[in-house]
């Protein structure tokens, strides 16, 4: 067995006595595919949070590569090849699109104290750019200002910066949310891909089931802040203390 | 590509207008085309931290105050040329920046401009206040004017030959500003004043990014400060004064602050509505206000940057 690249103890955050997350565990080895599910409220987010450096644990370890990493700053964190996206799309609106992937590898490349050249002279940074965003099938859309794309070309566009940084475990949160079906389709197919490169260890929330089971080797399920179940897609559809409370849940919510 | 030779064609009759500028107006209008260079550089270093990076600060008057009492002290004591002396105007600014500003970027917002309010009444009071080195209220003056320096021969205490010298280092000062607004670094301000956090998780610091700024943006404010005191024969107090630094903002509100020359347009705007209309009536203070209030009502992107919106179809 190897050693897992991400590896969390115990991992508690309270907000006033209550427990959003509340003694987590989770190992995730290097090239997996982990899905957190869990209805809303579950703690899908914080667990984020405090994983990317947003919020600091109450309590809890995470090490990342053999390293502790618990409560530093994002920009560390970042540094270390750790990348996430946002539920709510995090980009730069009013920049171009090619300008929000070049903040990124500007970033990523050590050069962002450089100030007495042109950015628009770099040639390296600009067809990395290009490269990334003809991965995403973004090429096309490279001038434009990001704040006048569709919902769904921000949302790759966030990706694009995600992996701008050239990261080595990559959060993405609910990277579908508010897609239309064709759009859905394109970003799973696109997981599936950047996972089966081999390049990349990916922990993914996600709401829409289609898109877990078809990309997660292992599945991590959350309820209001503890781990309820992990383990493989057939287990876990097979659980049915995750039926009761999660699945269950959705047809509810559904109904109503 | 059409509106960048557009642009640049424009840009060059404005230099050539600058240069020309002596033969066609009177003295007077020499002094106040002066005034609106040093004063367009003094409010272009203040948008790179609030246009750029997205920091109101309120304190930037401390940093060219700063830079006209290094020239004038030099000047007065050790009959420096000039040259050297609007080196260590910007060298004392930045310094000066490096300590406020490694407080004040802690903050955002509305604490951020307030703290810089703090700091620079703070250095008001100092310059006020220690009489034995700054001479209080009445300021440095009845220093020398001798020579420039680099073995060039320039009669610096005529109106037109300081006028050139002031073209001469502002649009050099200004063509360096503007290669920092358009660098990676630059890029990187952009990216701050927007979205800091996603920054921050793309790897960078962005405090130190912001502090950054703050000190390049004092040490173009000290080289504007450090040109304006031997304009104005003094430098003193109100140089430093909050009322000062306001007029940075209101200069770039003026102009716009979304394109790098619009600091130097809101300048132009000001100095000369100020000279004219001091000139006819004592309410100054209030068509000014008029004006702001009309712009940040109805031309938020300000004149330069309403007409350029206009023409580059944005």
């Amino acid at each position: 067995m190897t050693e897992p690249l991400l590896s969390i103890r115990d991992l508690t955050k309270t907000f006033g006595g209550v427990h959003a997350v509340d003694g987590v565990s989770l190992d995730v080895r290097p090239r997996e595919t982990v899905a957190l599910i869990g209805p809303n409220g579950a703690g899908k987010t914080t667990f984020y949070n405090m994983i990317s450096g947003r919020m600091t644990p109450t309590s809890g370890s995470i090490h990342y590569d053999g390293e502790e990493i618990t409560g530093l700053p994002p920009h560390r964190i970042s540094r270390l090849g750790i990348s996430r996206s946002f539920q709510i799309t995090n980009i730069f609106q009013e920049l171009t699109v090619r300008q929000n992937v070049e903040v990124a590898l500007t970033a990523f490349h050590g050069k962002a104290l450089a100030m007495l050249r042109l950015a628009s002279r770099d040639r390296e940074i600009i067809d990395e750019a290009y490269a990334l965003l003809e991965r995403l099938g973004l090429e096309a859309l490279a001038d434009q200002r990001a704040g006048v794309l569709s919902y769904g070309d921000k949302r790759l566009l966030e990706i694009a910066i995600v992996l701008a940084t050239r990261p080595r475990l990559v959060l993405l949160d609910e990277p579908t949310a508010g897609m239309t079906p064709e759009e859905t389709r394109h970003v799973t197919q696109l997981i599936r891909r950047l996972a089966d490169s081999g390049d990349y260890t990916f922990l993914v929330t996600e709401h829409d089931m289609s898109v877990v089971f078809g990309i997660a080797d292992r599945i991590l399920v959350m309820h209001r802040g503890q781990r309820l179940a992990e383990g493989t897609p057939e287990e876990i559809r097979n659980d049915p203390e995750v039926k009761r409370a999660y699945l269950g849940e959705e047809e509810e919510e559904a109904a109503s | 590509m059409t509106t960048r030779l557009l642009i640049a064609g424009l840009l060059a009759l404005v230099l050539a207008a600058l240069f020309l500028l002596p033969y066609g107006v009177s003295y007077f209008y020499i002094f106040v085309a002066t005034e609106i260079l040093i004063m367009g550089l003094f409010a272009a270093s203040f948008n790179l931290v609030f246009g750029y990076t997205g920091m109101l600060s309120f304190g930037h008057a401390a940093f060219f105050g700063m830079g006209s009492y290094t020239t004038a002290m030099l000047l007065l004591h050790l009959q420096v040329p000039l040259v050297w002396t609007l080196l260590a105007a910007m060298l004392t600014s930045m310094l000066l920046a490096a300590v406020i500003g490694f407080f004040c970027v802690r903050l955002n917002e509305v604490y951020f401009a307030m703290l810089t309010l703090a700091f620079g009444m703070m250095v008001f009071s100092v310059a006020h206040q220690w009489r034995s080195v700054t001479n209080g209220s009445d300021g440095i003056t009845g220093f020398p004017l001798t020579e420039f320096g680099l073995g060039l021969d320039l009669q610096l205490a005529n109106p037109l030959v300081y006028y050139y010298v002031v073209l001469v280092v502002v649009v050099l000062a200004a063509a360096l500003l503007y290669l920092v607004t358009r660098s990676p670094f630059g890029l990187i301000l952009k990216a701050i004043s927007e979205n800091p956090e996603r920054v921050a998780f793309c790897g960078l610091n962005e405090r130190r990014f912001r502090l950054i700024a703050f000190i390049v943006a004092g040490l173009f404010a000290g080289l504007a400060g450090g040109l304006f005191a031997p304009f104005n024969r003094v430098a003193s107090p109100d140089m430093i004064h909050w009322s000062h630094s306001a007029e940075a903002v209101l200069m770039t509100i003026l102009g716009g602050s979304a394109y790098f020359l619009g600091p130097f347009f809101g300048a132009m705007v000001f100095v000369l509505l100020e000279t004219w209309i001091t000139s006819y009536t004592d309410h100054w203070m209030l068509v000014l206000g008029i004006i702001l209030a009309l712009m940040v009502m109805f031309f938020r992107r300000g004149i330069l940057g309403t007409v350029l919106d206009r023409v580059l179809r944005r």
